[in-house]
């Protein structure tokens, strides 16, 4: 992840310890992927509770961005700055392959460099990637158009052949009302490199930057 | 008198003459806690008792070779101040009592292995050998390993790059677990594991010790029987979150230039250790029990030095700057105490409770162990006289429209969808969607895509004012047709190197080094030592003759299981090797699939035809043509093993790879696989699936002898690769130069989701749709999971 934004993107990143608690130097939190804590609990169960968690509500309070990836987007659902939960695949099984997601929104800083309903391929990699909430919490999400990303088969279509993992209305990301919480479990830094043969995550992070820089 | 009786003796893993020499070295009967110590440091897994006389012959010195055998991980240098650290190492018998964490903690074992010398993980590759998928047992064997590779390496975030999975009822019960990791450099000087300056600090940092994986080195050097299962506890339990932080206190640890020496526990835990670094630098460690942090009370000495529990490491650290290390480890949320001291004589003194529990010369523990000069059979034993007295004349006649096989007309079309079936050649999607393959953002070549792995080299700090774009690549491969070394352990080891180089020429990377795993049976069966000693000496001649010197590796023997009955089954002999090789250029690496309808696909290496059988010429040299001696197809579809392997020709191997990478640096190559389990059908078969697109294969009007053996023969030196139609002038001026006439142009890419046709004497021979090719060799391994769930 830091290589993409220090790297390819060339924007100043900083590492931050579990345990800091001033972040307020910082515009733009990413939660990235892994395992924290080992996750040996229920993903993001424990890290909800790390020390920096405190700044990082203040810090979603104020309006600034937050971007979950993976392990970052079940982290995001603990803390409860996103709604719903991600449960065990369909399948039971891990899953690493490239998915082909639906862009259902384009008015976010993170989706405005992509088209609507522009399909895009990218990266999953995760045991418990299936989006679950009640049936309220779901029509909520729908009507206020909170789904960003949808996996869908490489024609678009968002039905169950072209959903890896199970989640409820083939959800693979969804934002806050505000819009600017984004949490998704593809990896769309892992889509940002064309020497690893794909780029189609990389306009996430530039729509951003084109929103801060401006 | 003895303390001990010859059933405790016997317990430990120690012969009655080895008793002997122990008490001979000592002066005096060892106590309970040093006889243990002796028995793990002496069990095959530690000190090699029976295969080091035949591993030196192995070639270990080169212009890259930085560390050779006898460290943690051999280290190779890739030019541009990259430095690539890689291992291999086994966990068969836990992961036969207790698959998932068997196989967990064989991964985070190799990791460890790798961040010792100051080297990132950066990726890990698998060997893997199960019985058929038809036996419940087996079944959950492989389901359980393959879940706890996919926890531990996920979890601790190194990509699961590649790798290999192979059936055969050989491996019944006595699965074969072998992980490979690779990583890369870190630290401004490489961290070996000789002790030195006495009155140094030594550290224990990591877990906890309990008493979990209790004698595991010696349990892992004996064959396992049904009582096995009772010997769950010599299991280990992995932590891999608890690795990830060692990891990266280890690291830094290391850059601080503090630590003077550092070992990880793996087998035999602190015994093995402190006798290593200590045997090793010609010192001694003095080193007390009581300063351990335990995760359980009321532990014995005996306890605490045979321990296996997982995530530990031994430091020797600077004195004096021991609590600037300590610091790093707490801050990590790890134990980290000093619990011993760099002493001048050369003994491990091990002291509880203020008294001395155990005190042995530390070499007799870690480098003066026994050897076993083994008689070798003066004659190839009967099995492999009988088996290689098999002809193809045995088997029913070919015709154009197939064969008779049991009593039933077969189609080669119907033959290739049935090899496609088998799971050892069909599509390990299944197993490897299960790993993230991906995590650390530099896998260029993903699992199924080609012949080997490719994974950029990239450092995680950005150098000062350096340049961002990395172009550089390791590309890795594990290989072993375990058949071929079974049915001719000489041959077999020949054509395992051979096939590991041909793959990593297969994705344009040049071959570099060597890490093995032997695991066979038991050195002690005339059989088993002949099939060791044979292999040995065929990997050794094939990795001079590829100048891939051997940096290291893992020995894994008594790979055998008793039957009710007692009877002892031995495995397939299958050293395993992986290699490494580097790749300049990360935009000219090839895939296996067709790219592009059109483009032209030729067979590098010997053709269809039947090897000219002059009767001047010898045997020998016949049988390095394309034969179905030892053949997927004759065992899966004849039921037979037996034949020799097809033998390497050395000088034809080195010829068509170099052709490859050549091709593929040149950018004429767009495609490029080998002809491994199946042969060119097979070959030709997934290069299909994988571009999702036909090919019009057109033999010509070769002379053959029998068509299934100019089908599915196997052996050759084969590579087939793909040209864009105006590259072919080029490419072809330059195979005449390179090859002579060992290549051979045979069509042409055909149409997205096609068919596959292949016509010999201008007679269609077979053809098969995408479709079918595709749905028998994804779903092989699934539909034999789901049938029983």
């Amino acid at each position: 992840m830091a290589y993409i934004t220090r790297d390819i993107l060339a924007q100043p990143t900083r590492m931050i310890w579990h345990q800091d608690t001033d972040i307020d130097d910082i515009d733009v939190i990413v939660i990235p992927g892994g395992f924290s804590y080992g996750d040996y609990l229920r993903c993001g169960a424990i890290a909800q509770f790390s020390p920096v968690m405190k700044s990082v509500l203040a810090h979603a309070d104020r309006g600034k961005a937050i971007l979950g990836i993976c392990n970052g987007f079940q982290v995001l659902t603990e803390l409860g700055l996103l709604p719903g939960a991600l449960v065990r695949n369909r399948d039971l099984h891990f899953i690493c392959d490239r998915a082909t997601l639906k862009v259902e929104r384009t008015d976010l800083p993170w989706t405005r460099e992509y088209s609507k309903n522009e399909v895009v391929s990218i990266p999953i990699a995760h045991g418990e990637g299936c989006y679950y909430a009640d049936v309220e919490t779901l029509k909520q999400l729908e009507d206020n158009q909170q789904v960003v990303f949808r996996y869908c088969t490489e024609t678009g279509d968002v039905n169950a052949t072209g959903n890896p993992n199970g989640s409820l209305n083939n959800i693979a990301g969804i934002c806050n009302p505000q819009g600017n919480i984004l949490g998704m479990m593809p990896h769309p830094e892992r889509a940002a490199d064309p020497v690893l043969g794909s780029a189609d995550g990389l306009k996430l992070f530039e729509g951003l930057l084109a929103i801060s820089l401006a | 008198m003895t303390p001990f009786s010859p059933q405790e003796i016997a317990s430990e893993g120690i012969k009655p003459e080895e008793y002997e020499e122990i008490v001979r070295r000592l002066g005096r009967h060892p106590n309970k806690a040093e006889l243990g110590m002796f028995g793990v440091m002496w069990s095959e897994h530690c000190c090699y008792k029976n295969s080091r006389p035949l591993l030196k012959q192995f070639p270990t010195e080169g212009d890259r070779i930085l560390v050779g055998p006898g460290e943690n991980a051999g280290i190779v240098d890739f030019g541009d101040g990259f430095q690539v650290a890689f291992k291999i190492e086994s966990h068969n018998h836990p992961s036969a009592i207790e698959p998932f964490q068997g196989a967990a903690t064989g991964v985070g074992g190799i990791l460890r292995d790798i961040f010792t010398m100051g080297a990132r993980p950066i990726a890990v590759l698998n060997s893997l050998r199960f019985g058929n998928l038809e036996e419940a047992r087996n079944r959950r064997i492989f389901m359980g390993v393959v879940e706890g590779i996919s926890h531990y390496g996920n979890s601790f975030g190194v990509p699961t790059v590649g790798g290999e999975v192979y059936f055969d009822p050989a491996y019944t019960g006595n699965p074969l677990v072998n992980a490979m990791a690779i990583g890369l450099m870190e630290t401004p000087e490489i961290v070996k594991s000789g002790a030195s300056g006495v009155g140094n600090p030594v550290l224990y940092v990591g877990s906890t010790t309990g008493r979990d994986g209790m004698g595991g080195a010696s349990f892992a050097s004996a064959e396992l029987s049904d009582e096995s299962m009772d010997d769950r506890p010599a299991v280990q339990v992995g932590d891999p979150f608890l690795e990830k932080c060692l990891v990266e206190a280890c690291l830094e640890a290391f850059k601080t230039g503090a630590v003077v020496a550092a070992q990880d526990m793996g087998a035999a835990g602190i015994t093995c250790s402190t006798s290593e670094m200590a045997a090793k630098g010609g010192v001694g460690i003095e080193l007390d029990l009581d300063k351990i942090p335990v995760r359980e009370t009321g532990m014995v000495p005996y306890e605490y030095l045979l321990s296996e529990s997982q995530e530990r490491m031994l430091f020797v650290a600077q004195k004096g700057r021991e609590q600037e290390l300590l610091d790093i480890f707490h801050r990590w949320g790890l134990q980290a105490v000093v619990a011993g001291t760099v002493v001048a004589e050369p003994i491990v003194r091990i002291l509880f409770k203020g008294e001395i529990a155990a005190e042995v010369p530390s070499t007799a523990l870690a480098d003066d162990t026994p050897i076993y000069h083994r008689e070798l059979l003066a004659e190839p034993p009967e099995y492999a006289t009988k088996a290689w007295s098999w002809t193809a004349e045995s088997l029913p006649p070919c015709t154009a429209e197939g064969i008779e096989i049991g009593g039933t007309q077969r189609s080669w079309t119907e033959i290739l969808l049935q090899l496609l079936d088998t799971p050892s050649i069909a599509s390990k999607r299944w197993v490897y969607r299960q790993y993230d393959h991906q995590v650390q953002n530099n896998t260029v070549v993903v699992p199924g895509g080609a012949d080997a792995a490719v994974v950029r080299l990239r450092p995680l700090e950005k150098a000062e004012g350096g340049n961002s774009s990395w172009n550089k690549g390791v590309a890795a491969t594990v290989d072993c047709n375990s058949r071929y070394v079974y049915l001719d352990p000489y041959e077999g080891a020949k054509a395992v190197v051979a096939e590991a180089a041909r793959n990593l020429s297969c994705v344009g990377a040049e071959p570099i080094a060597v890490t093995d795993n032997l695991n066979f049976g038991s050195p002690e069966k005339p059989i088993g030592y002949w099939q060791l000693a044979s292999a040995c000496r065929g990997i050794s001649e094939a990795c001079q003759e590829f100048q891939t010197p051997v940096t290291g590796g893992n020995v894994s023997l008594y790979n055998e299981t008793l039957d009710s009955d007692g009877k002892p089954a031995p495995i397939y002999p299958t050293p395993v090797i992986g290699m490494v090789g580097i790749v300049e250029d990360l935009t000219r690496v090839c895939g296996q699939s067709w790219q592009q309808e059109g483009d032209t696909i030729y067979l590098l290496g010997l053709g269809v035809e039947i090897s000219r059988v002059e009767p001047d010429l010898t045997s020998e040299l016949r049988e390095c043509g394309v034969t179905l001696g030892a053949s997927e197809y004759l065992a899966a579809l004849h039921g037979t093993v037996a034949g020799k392997p097809p033998r390497v020709d050395f000088y034809l191997e080195r010829r068509v790879q170099e052709a490859c990478r050549e091709g593929i640096r040149r950018g004429w190559v767009k495609s490029a696989h080998d002809c491994a389990e199946g042969g060119l059908v097979v070959a030709l078969a997934e290069c299909c699936i994988g571009g999702e697109m036909g090919a019009e294969i057109d033999l010509g009007t070769p002379e053959i002898d029998r068509l299934d053996r100019a089908l599915f023969g196997e052996g050759g030196a084969r590579i087939l690769v793909s040209i864009a139609p105006e590259s072919v002038p080029e490419w072809e001026a330059y195979l005449t130069e390179q090859l002579g006439e060992h290549w051979h142009k045979i069509g042409d890419v055909g149409q997205q989701n096609g068919s596959l046709k292949v016509l010999l004497n201008n007679t269609p021979i077979i053809e098969a749709s995408l479709a079918d090719m595709g749905d028998r060799w994804h779903g092989a391994i699934e539909r034999r999971l789901s049938g029983y769930k």
